[in-house]
C-alpha cells in the first residue's frame, strides 16, 4: 500500500503571535515551527498502517520554504520512508486553490492508494486544500475522521459531523483528513532520528512540477492577504449579582441593550 | 571553529523538548511531592532510546555521541532535573561502567537490558564514611572459593531501591589503599542484598535515592567488574564522564529558570507595565542568559573532547563547577523575579530552586572540582 501524507509547517500553537511590519505576515523571530498538529494525526495514522503491514510505503510531501525541511525530517524520524519538499520562490503567497494545484501537480505520475491530510492547517484554518485536491483528482473524500479502517481496496471511516458521527464506506484511492482523537502521535526515537539521516529529502521546484509561475503564488491565487490584525483584547467579564429572578432580568437587559444579541 | 550542531542533534533536541514539555511537565509536581520514581515515564524514555544513548547498536544502544547525550540531558533538565538525573545515573554511571570495563558476558547479560531500559541501573561509591574521600570505604569483599562475599553499606545510591542491577564498590585488599578497591555487579534479589532507608530529599525528589545494604551478600567470581583492585581507578574515569552529565543537568535547569523568568517578566505587570521593561529585571535576565550560555559551551566542549577520546578531567571539572554554580544563581534570581509567586509551588521556579543545589554537590562537590582543576594547573605533586 502506498500512502502519501501532506504536512504543513506552522507556528507552534503556543506561540505568541506578533505581526511583521508589512502587516500581512507574521514576525518569525522567536517563532518555533512545528508540524501542523492535525497533520501529525494523519502521519501517525499512516505509520500505524505501516506498523500493521510493513510493505506499506509512507511518503510525506510539504509545500514550504527551506525551514520546512525540519518538519519533513521530523516525519522521516517518526518513520516515514520518503519526503518531498515543494519549494520555489514563485510558490510564496499561494492560496488554498493554488496550493491544491501544486499538490496535484506533485502527484502526477505518482501511484498511491491513500492521500492523508490534517483536517485543517493551524493558522489560516481554511480546511480547503484537501477537498480541492480530491475534487481535482475525482477521488472520494472523507473529512474530519476519528477512526479509519482499511480493508483491501476499501476503507471505512468514522467522521465527526455536527452532533453525530457518520460512517463512510468508500473505495481507494481516496482522500482522508485527520481529526484529533484519530490516534496519539508517536515521538521519534533516537534510532528513528539516526535512520532518517539516510533518507533523502527530494526538492522539487515549479519547473520540476511542470507549473508556470503564473499558475501559482499570488498571481495564481484568487484570494490575497491584504492585511492581518490581532483579535481585539477581550473586555473584562461582567458578573451579574442578585437573586436568580433579578439576575435573569438583568441578563436579558444586557443581551438586548449591550450585546444587542436579542 | 564551528559551533553548529548536526541536523540529527537538532532533531534530538526538538524531540526531547517536546516529550519533556508534553509528557513530563504536567506531572512534575506530583512526582516531586510524592517523591515518586516515575516508572511510566521511564518506559516511554526506554521506547525513545534514551536509556541506552551512548552504547553501540550491538549492545542495543542508540550509538550516539556524548554531545548528543548532553543534548538529551539538557532538554530533560529544562523541564525536570530529577528525571534527567535518573537518566544520567542510569546511562553514564551504571551502564557505562559495565560498557567500559565489563566482560562480553557481563555486557550481554546486563548492558543490553539496561540499554533497552528493561533494567534500571544503580552505581554506588559513597558510604557513610567515604564521600569525597574514597579511602574511607568500609564495604568489604572477601574471596571465598569461587565466590565473593560482600559486607557493608552504601549511601545516596541513585535508584537504590528501584534498580534491577547495581554496580557497587568494595575493598578487596585492605592493604592496597585505593588500589585495593574493586567493583562488583549485583543483581536485585541476590541474597543478602537490599535497599535500606530511602532518603527524603530537598530536591531531585523524583530521582530515588537510597541506602544499599550488603549483609553476607554472596556473588560469583563473574560478578567482579573490571580488574581486581582497579575499581576505584575505573570509577574516577567514569566520574569524569558523569561530571559532564551533571554539568548538562545544570545547564538545562539554568535554561528552564531563564525560560520561566522571561515569560513571567513579560506578562507580570506592575506600575502599569510588564516588569520586563524595568532595567533591574532586564539586567537579571541578561546576566542569567549570559552565564547559561557560557556554561553551555563549557559543557559541550567537554563533551566534544570526550567524543574525541581526549582527556576530559579538567574540562569536565570546569564545566561542572561553573554550570553548577551558575545554575544555583539562576534559580535564585528566577525566584527573585517571580517575587512572592516564586516562593509558591504554583510556579516551576520554586522546584528549580530546590533541585538545582544537587549540581554543586553530586558527583564531586564544587570544592573537589576546584581541586581537580588546580591540580591540573599546578601539577598534582606541587598542589599537595
Amino acid at each position: 500500500m502506498k500512502i502519501i501524507v501532506f504536512i504543513k509547517q506552522v507556528p507552534d500553537t503556543a506561540t505568541k503571535i506578533v505581526l511583521a511590519p508589512d502587516g500581512k505576515s507574521l514576525d518569525e523571530t522567536n517563532v518555533n515551527f512545528v508540524i501542523n498538529p492535525y497533520d501529525e494525526f494523519a502521519l501517525e495514522e499512516a505509520l500505524q498502517i505501516k506498523d500493521r503491514d510493513p510493505l506499506t510505503q509512507v511518503t510525506v510531501i510539504s509545500l514550504g520554504v527551506e525551514r520546512a525541511q525540519n518538519a519533513l525530517r521530523s516525519a522521516l524520524a517518526m518513520g516515514a520512508d520518503g519526503a518531498v519538499l515543494l519549494k520555489d520562490e514563485a510558490l510564496l503567497g499561494s492560496d488554498a486553490g493554488a496550493t491544491a494545484r501544486v499538490l496535484v501537480a506533485a502527484l502526477k505520475d505518482v501511484s498511491f492508494d491513500l492521500l492523508l491530510f490534517g483536517k485543517q492547517g493551524v493558522g489560516l484554518d481554511q480546511g480547503q486544500v484537501d477537498i480541492r485536491v480530491a475534487e481535482a483528482l475525482g477521488l472520494p473524500h472523507a473529512g474530519v475522521v476519528v477512526k479509519l479502517e482499511i480493508d483491501g481496496g476499501r476503507a471505512v471511516a468514522e467522521r465527526e459531523i455536527e452532533g453525530a458521527h457518520e460512517i463512510m464506506n468508500f473505495a481507494l484511492p481516496a482522500v482522508v483528513t485527520a481529526q484529533k482523537g484519530l490516534n496519539e502521535p508517536r515521538y521519534a526515537s533516537l534510532k528513528g532520528i539516526m535512520a532518517a539521516k539516510k533518507k533523502p529529502i527530494e526538492i522539487r521546484d515549479c519547473a520540476a512540477l511542470g507549473l508556470r509561475a503564473d499558475q501559482v503564488g499570488e498571481s495564481g491565487s484568487l484570494t490575497r492577504i491584504k492585511k492581518l490584525s490581532l483579535p481585539p483584547a477581550r473586555k473584562e467579564g461582567h458578573k451579574i449579582e442578585g437573586d436568580p429572578a433579578s439576575q435573569a432580568k438583568e441578563l436579558i437587559r444586557l443581551l438586548r441593550e449591550e450585546a444587542k444579541a436579542l | 571553529m564551528d559551533f553548529s550542531f548536526t541536523v540529527e542533534n537538532q532533531e534530538i533536541r526538538r524531540t526531547v523538548r517536546e516529550f519533556a514539555e508534553r509528557e513530563i511537565a504536567p506531572r512534575v509536581l506530583h512526582f516531586d511531592e510524592k517523591q515518586e520514581f516515575p516508572r511510566a515515564i521511564f518506559r516511554s524514555l526506554a521506547e525513545l532510546g534514551l536509556l541506552g544513548i551512548l552504547f553501540p547498536p550491538e549492545y542495543d544502544g542508540a550509538g550516539l555521541s556524548y554531545v548528543d547525550y548532553v543534548t538529551v540531558l539538557e532538554g530533560l533538565a529544562r523541564v525536570d532535573g530529577s528525571i534527567a538525573l535518573s537518566v544520567a545515573a542510569h546511562n553514564s554511571l551504571c551502564s557505562n561502567h559495565i560498557y567500559k570495563f565489563g566482560t562480553e558476558e557481563q555486557k550481554e547479560r546486563y548492558l543490553k537490558p539496561l540499554a533497552r531500559g528493561e533494567f534500571i541501573g544503580a552505581w554506588s561509591l559513597t558510604e557513610p564514611t567515604a564521600g569525597s574521600d574514597a579511602s574511607g570505604t568500609k564495604t568489604q569483599a572477601k574471596r571465598e572459593g569461587d565466590n565473593w562475599v560482600l559486607n557493608g553499606s552504601k549511601t545516596f545510591a541513585t535508584h537504590g531501591s528501584v534498580c534491577d542491577v547495581a554496580v557497587v564498590f568494595a575493598v578487596s585488599d585492605r592493604q592496597a589503599g585505593k588500589k585495593g578497591i574493586s567493583a562488583f555487579i549485583i543483581a536485585k534479589n541476590t541474597e543478602g542484598f537490599r535497599a535500606g532507608k530511602k532518603e527524603n530529599k530537598l530536591g531531585m525528589r523524583a530521582s530515588e535515592t537510597s541506602e544499599l545494604i550488603m549483609d553476607d551478600c554472596r556473588v560469583p567470581a563473574e560478578a567482579l567488574l573490571g580488574q581486581e583492585g582497579q575499581g576505584f581507578v575505573n570509577a574516577l574515569q567514569i566520574l569524569d564522564g558523569g561530571r559532564i552529565s551533571i554539568a548538562a543537568l545544570a545547564v538545562g535547569m539554568a535554561q528552564g529558570c531563564l525560560h520561566h523568568s522571561l515569560s513571567y517578566a513579560r506578562q507580570r505587570e506592575q506600575f502599569n507595565r510588564p516588569i520586563a521593561q524595568f532595567q533591574a529585571v532586564q539586567f537579571m535576565l541578561a546576566d542569567m542568559a549570559t552565564r547559561a550560555e557560557a556554561a553551555r559551551w563549557l559543557t559541550y566542549r567537554a563533551a566534544s573532547l570526550k567524543d574525541q577520546d581526549q582527556d576530559v578531567g579538567c574540562a569536565a571539572a570546569m564545566a561542572k563547577l561553573y554550570s553548577g554554580e551558575i545554575a544555583v544563581q539562576a534559580a535564585n534570581v528566577a525566584v527573585q523575579i517571580h517575587g512572592g509567586y516564586g516562593f509558591t509551588k504554583d510556579y516551576p521556579v520554586e522546584k528549580f530552586y530546590r533541585d538545582v543545589k544537587l549540581c554543586t554537590i553530586g558527583e564531586g562537590t564544587s570544592e573537589i572540582q576546584r581541586l581537580v582543576i588546580a591540580r591540573s594547573l599546578i601539577g598534582r605533586r606541587s598542589a599537595g
